[in-house]
């Protein structure tokens, strides 16, 4: 099966509360939430986010949404009045989170992939 | 009762743009019936430091920015008959509604009925030990730390009663965010108390609101893959509200921003834990079954929010001084940037375990690890010096009630200018006070909202 960024498969946001950070996975195709369903786990992004030990990570599905939300416990290293961190609302890690890679059944990017976005200035190409 | 009710969310946070409210204000006085424009300006820690500018000055303790965000809708809205419904009374509800009058008068307006809503603040109403026992979410209060600020959520209740007393602005303390928007629902259509889909429903367009453009483009924008039209003059959010609790989200005509199904499911699990039990005081909210669909330009109906009782118990912020927060930045940049940043933290973090060896310090290099790191620094110590960026930026970050510790990591700091690796630049350098907050749960008889009129004077 290849390997995608999720990226390329979903679009999210992040959200805090205290020491808790949740995020909203949305397939940007409704096809993609079966799949998504399958692969996209607890324990893949319990791994995503290793280094922050997270102590417990949950997924709940939102069908009618086409939608997952994902609430990790004990990952902002205090919460946004705690953290020594640049972002302690923890509001840029959905985008940490959208650039793992995930492996899908071939086929499922079809017409509907989004485009690849340019490289910014200035970045490796 | 009325058949429809249009509410706008002209702030999301209190740093919010003060020109937001204007189109929805030119957009509500198009509509006939009852019309609210509402303002979020309360983050959990936006209370304690009111409450610290109040200890200061008795006549203070609004949020800062009420000025700034009110000033320019105190007029139109009062010349159009469109309610203001704002949190922004911070820790002294009365002294901003007593500012806002002031402000009308000044402005020409003629005389606002002001209503305050009190009695969020606990501190007084319980002991160290009880709040210590109340704790919901960790052990911060364990030891019985000094409470700077301890406000319980109120509900909606304490607006629409606010409203029924025939307030032109109903100024509030903490209260729970989408409240802001179930109290004009529940004053304009009548719902029950326990009629808990329409105030689950009520929740929900409140929810969508409080953070004003999240859920119109703000928050949202990625070039290329999702973009966004006129973000310098993104449209803040309107909710059009039926009496059965359906909605429809829009933004002002001539606005930039978008409102779509993907701005709105990003927006409806903003925040949210378990979408089947987010807590409120008015009810609890069950999202499950919630559908959206695009019926238009910008617009989006919601339907099927479902409610069940509410909790028996309230949440409460409660703050307690949190020390001081140092940090400094130095910067590399070109050939073996990473190199020389990495030798810079490592000779500081040597320097800074002789010296006060208690610290913990957190390093971060802007430009190849810094936001998606750990404060334990295994993703950067993996990073560095691989990273291979050229234009490079440490930063060290410690908390400790130690001023003279806090004050050393950035002396150490600054010292790289000549004691440190080569061509490292542009140091800054900065202590900031903090405050940490935790929640607890309190009973629903401990808290006891008190609503009144500003008096004639």
């Amino acid at each position: 099966m290849p390997a995608v960024p999720l990226y390329r498969l979903a679009h999210a946001r992040s959200g805090d509360k205290g020491n808790r950070l949740n995020i909203a996975v949305v397939c940007r195709d409704e096809r993609l939430y079966e799949p998504l369903r399958e692969h996209l786990t607890e324990d893949f992004v319990a791994a995503v986010f290793r280094e922050r030990r997270p102590s417990a990570v949950r997924r709940y599905e939102l069908p009618k949404l086409r939608a997952f939300n994902f609430v990790l416990d004990d990952v902002l290293d205090g919460g946004v009045n705690g953290s020594l961190g640049l972002d302690g609302h923890g509001k840029t890690l959905s985008f940490l989170l959208l650039s793992a890679s995930i492996a899908l059944p071939a086929g499922l990017l079809g017409a509907n992939e989004p485009p690849q976005p340019q490289p910014m200035p200035g970045e490796p190409r | 009762m009325a058949q429809q009710v249009w509410i706008g969310a002209a702030a999301g946070f209190a740093g919010d743009r003060a020109d937001a409210s204007g189109p929805l204000i030119e957009a509500l006085a198009r509509h006939d019936g009852p019309r609210f424009l509402i303002f979020e300006t309360l983050a959990e820690r936006t209370l304690a430091l009111a409450q610290l500018d109040r200890l200061a000055d008795p006549s203070r303790g609004e949020v800062p920015a009420l000025k700034r965000l009110l000033m320019p809708a105190l007029a139109p809205c009062a010349a159009a008959g469109i309610k203001i419904i704002g949190n922004f009374g911070g820790a002294n509800p009365r002294g901003a509604a007593a500012k806002i009058r002031q402000w009308g008068r000044e402005l020409g307006c003629p005389e606002l009925k002001i209503a305050i809503v009190e009695g969020d603040d606990l501190r007084g109403k319980l002991t160290a030990a009880e709040f210590a026992r109340l704790e919901s979410d960790g052990d911060m209060l364990r030891n019985e730390p000094e409470i700077v600020a301890a406000n319980a959520y109120l509900g909606a209740d304490a607006i629409a009663e606010a409203l029924a007393r025939g307030a032109d602005v109903v100024v509030t303390g903490r209260i729970a965010d989408p409240a802001l928007v179930l109290g004009p629902l529940k004053h304009s259509f009548g719902w029950a108390d326990d009629d808990w889909d329409r105030l689950a429903a009520g929740v929900l367009a409140g929810h969508l609101l409080e953070c004003g453009s999240q859920v119109t483009g703000g928050y949202f924008a990625d070039p290329g893959v999702k973009d966004v039209p006129g973000m310098d003059a993104l449209g803040y959010p309107l909710a059009e509200v039926e009496p059965d609790g359906s909605f429809v989200v829009t933004k002002p005509a001539g606005t930039g921003g978008l409102v779509d199904r993907r701005t709105v499911t990003e927006q409806i699990l903003y925040e949210i834990h378990d979408p089947a039990a987010y807590l409120t005081p008015d009810v609890v909210l069950d999202l499950s079954e919630v559908e959206i669909a695009e019926i238009g330009p910008d617009r989006v109906s919601v339907k099927g929010a479902r409610g069940r009782s509410r909790p028996d118990t309230l949440k409460a912020t409660i703050c307690i001084d949190g020390g001081l927060l140092a940090e400094a930045e130095i910067s590399y940049a070109g050939p073996n940037a990473a190199g020389r940043a990495g030798l810079a933290i490592e000779t500081v973090t040597k320097r800074m375990a002789r010296q006060h060896p208690e610290l913990q310090i957190r390093s971060d290099l802007i430009g190849s690890v810094s936001v998606f790191g750990d404060s334990a620094g295994s993703m950067l110590t993996a990073a560095t010096p691989a990273s291979g960026g050229t234009d490079l930026r440490v930063r060290f970050a410690a908390e400790t009630t130690d001023r003279a510790a806090a004050e050393c990591l950035l002396d150490e700091v600054e010292a790289l200018y000549c004691a440190g690796p080569a061509g490292g630049g542009g140091v800054r350098k900065r202590l900031t006070p903090r405050l940490r907050s935790t929640s607890c749960l309190i009973a629903r008889d401990l808290v006891s909202p008190q609503i009144s009129m500003l008096e004639a004077q």
